[in-house]
């Protein structure tokens, strides 16, 4: 074993060594998210900013790809993290792995500076191949595409193969389930059609089925391997809570898709389908914050890792709040069609995605740093009583509440004005947008924006230094069955 | 902790999951197959092409409450009557283009895409364009280069996306034919230009 405190690579299994090469990609495509989400909110305050250099839909694209790709990164990264210590075998096809990582970076990099560099083309199909598919979310060009598929086969060659060969424990059964889906489910959006509600019926198929089935069941597995990492709590309690989460996630978050085909031409029988389900998908959330907080509190349990541990707790709670609640908030189609295309998405949207995804990244970033400086102490009593982590997780924390807060007050006003009082017609828009009220919610969104980034810097300087130079070997985790 | 009863072991819930997920999984199928036909350019709902060629009006419906498209007599984009193929040709580099310029991510588009323009779903019946008689000219000048044109007292312009006369023209019938899908009164209460009563 090599020198607590130290950073070294020998203290990584193969698997965890390219996990900390995508949880590196995953932290710089973090940053480049708040960056170019702040530029996009400035130009609700100064249209003219950037206008014709960087407008507003480059920054916004490169915003929420930002976005998708550092917590696919992240979810890769996870996976190979645990991937060995849970089937207790060697990465199968390491070396693959390794290479795809390299071509699939290679990739993310060139379709960025094509986004930033080159942005539009002609209303051509070889605009949809090269540059951009213009489509929210899954912009990334034909080629691109393609390159994503053939990576993420690799990934889950893998993952199948290292499990089929090592031990198949529950945790790996849905895991190898849950990837298979996920990366399947890409290819509903890999076509072109000119009939746009066929266009959104799959795009949607790719979207939902993503951020509320096959993402949520992925973090359900991180979770199970992080509470038995952190806090010791035994496989068979965290397995069957694993069961309980996908019956309920998937029970409700499959047909609850159908709350995205109110109003893009799909038949009246989605309302009641998209209505009910949709409804439900709050349940497993509501799981999953008993499920945390009870394994914390009731089984006496010795921390091993407290920014971790911290870090899971804010996912339960972020998870409930973000997807569920702001989720149902405007789920039902009464209220949907008011609120459908609004700042109200965009409040759910960033109090979801980091609730329910950002935050447990994170705490698997901890985890990560806490072995690579082999396994050292991370529990109470860190120099400078941990004031690096704790500001970080309360900035990041607070700026992100206060961003989903400002944008539902806008929202409130813009569903108010422009859709049920005005029509959404052009001037019914614009007579929301001008409104004091829509505006104030705009400039808050910013300050707490910039509140969201100084968390974000101090994280990376924690995560930079954390455990460094410290001598005294981790707690380990042990809880009371 | 008491595990032994049938509702808390760990294989009872791992059969449920797979059932409920099973279940859910060929339910959707089975919905997706009734809903694809329904959706399909030249059904009910999304009508072919062609429409364009088709005054289009968006009025309120007594039996369902809520507001719906009406294909009336015939009124030709440009003045040019298009057979179904070249119809579709033109609304197909519209709907190219509009993702080759990106437009989904300022405006949203039967309300999904981004928040920072004006909802398109109807906007060719928006009253914005004046009167029908200059609507089609407004439309392409505006979409070729909205840079110099009025636009809101907010000061967001939409830049100019070196859009060419053509497919102008195609993102203008792309816009006239989804104004005819129905979209289950979506959106409510939307104020047209100048209608037939």
């Amino acid at each position: 074993m090599a020198t607590l405190g130290q950073l070294d690579s020998a203290n990584l299994n193969g698997g965890q060594k390219l996990a900390v090469k995508y949880f590196t990609v995953a932290i710089v495509l973090f940053g480049a998210q708040v960056l170019f989400g702040l530029l996009s909110g400035l130009q609700y305050l100064y249209p003219d900013f950037l206008y014709g250099v960087l407008d507003f839909s480059v920054n916004r694209m490169v915003h929420i790809n930002a976005l998708v790709v550092w917590l696919l990164y992240g979810f890769l990264g996870s996976v190979y993290w645990l991937l060995e210590e849970e089937s207790q075998h060697e990465v199968v096809g390491l070396k693959l792995g390794n290479l795809i990582y390299w071509v699939l970076t290679s990739a993310v990099t060139v379709v960025v500076l094509v986004y930033l560099f080159v942005q539009i083309g002609p209303g051509k199909e070889s605009t949809i191949w090269l540059i951009n598919e213009g489509r929210e979310y899954i912009e990334a060009p034909r080629w691109a595409d393609i390159g994503i598929v053939v990576s993420v086969l690799v990934v889950f060659y893998n993952v199948a193969a290292t499990f089929s060969q090592g031990r198949y424990t529950g945790i790996a059964g849905v895991l190898v389930l849950d990837m298979l889906a996920l990366f399947g489910i890409y290819l509903a959006g890999m076509f072109y059609t000119t009939n746009i509600s066929i266009d959104q019926y799959w795009w949607w198929w790719v979207i939902h089925l993503w951020v509320e089935a096959t993402w949520e069941v992925m973090v359900a597995c991180i979770m199970a391997y992080g509470l038995m990492k952190v806090l010791g709590v035994s496989r068979k309690i965290v397995e069957t809570w694993l069961y309980i989460e996908v019956a309920l996630m998937f029970g409700s978050g499959i047909l609850g898709l159908g709350h995205h085909y109110f109003w893009i031409g799909t038949p009246e029988y989605w309302f009641s389908i998209g209505g009910f389900f949709s409804a439900l998908e709050p349940i497993p959330l509501v799981a999953m914050v008993v499920h945390a907080v009870f394994d914390a509190g009731a089984r006496h349990a010795k921390n091993s890792n407290h920014p971790a541990m911290a870090w899971l707790i804010a996912h339960a709670f972020g998870n409930f709040f973000g997807a569920g609640v702001w989720g149902f908030m405007h789920t039902l189609p009464q209220i949907n069609l008011y609120t459908h295309g609004t700042q109200w998405s965009a409040s759910h949207g960033h109090l979801a995605f980091f609730g329910a995804y950002a935050t447990i990244i994170i705490a698997m970033f901890y985890l990560g740093v806490q072995r690579w400086r082999s396994g050292v102490w991370m529990s109470g009593d860190l120099p400078g009583n941990g004031w690096k982590w704790k500001w970080a997780l309360g900035l990041l924390n607070l700026g992100m509440v206060g961003m989903t807060v400002s944008m539902l007050v806008s929202g409130y006003v813009q569903s108010q004005i422009e859709r049920a009082i005005e029509g959404s017609t052009w001037m019914g828009y614009f007579a929301a947008q001008i409104h004091p009220w829509f505006a104030q919610g705009m400039w808050w969104r910013e300050v707490f924006g910039v509140m969201f980034l100084i968390g974000f810097v101090l994280l990376v300087w924690d995560l930079l230094t954390i455990g460094k130079g410290e001598s005294r070997a981790m707690q380990p985790a042990v809880s009371e069955n | 902790m008491a595990t032994s009863q049938w509702w808390a072991s760990e294989s009872f819930w791992r059969k449920t999951a797979i059932w409920v997920t099973g279940g859910s999984f060929v339910a959707l199928i089975f919905l997706t197959m009734d809903t694809i036909p329904q959706i399909s350019s030249g059904s009910k709902r999304v009508p072919a092409y062609s429409v364009i060629n088709h005054r289009i009006e968006y009025k309120f419906d007594e039996k369902r409450h809520v507001q719906v498209p009406v294909i009336g007599a015939k009124e030709p984009l440009f003045g040019k009557e298009l057979n179904e193929e070249e119809a579709e040709a033109l609304v197909k580099l519209g709907k190219l283009t509009t993702q080759a310029k990106n437009c989904m991510n300022c405006h949203t588009l039967l309300g999904n895409g981004a928040y920072y323009a004006p909802d398109l779903t109807k906007s060719w019946l928006d009253q914005y364009w004046g009167t029908k008689e200059v609507r089609e000219v407004q439309m392409v000048e505006f979409i070729k280069d909205p840079s110099d044109k009025l636009h809101n007292s907010v000061g967001r312009r939409m830049p100019k996306l070196e859009i060419t006369d053509e497919e102008a023209r195609g993102v203008v019938a792309f816009l006239k034919w989804m104004s005819s899908i129905d979209t289950n009164g979506f959106p409510y209460n939307f104020k047209s230009i100048e209608q037939e009563n």
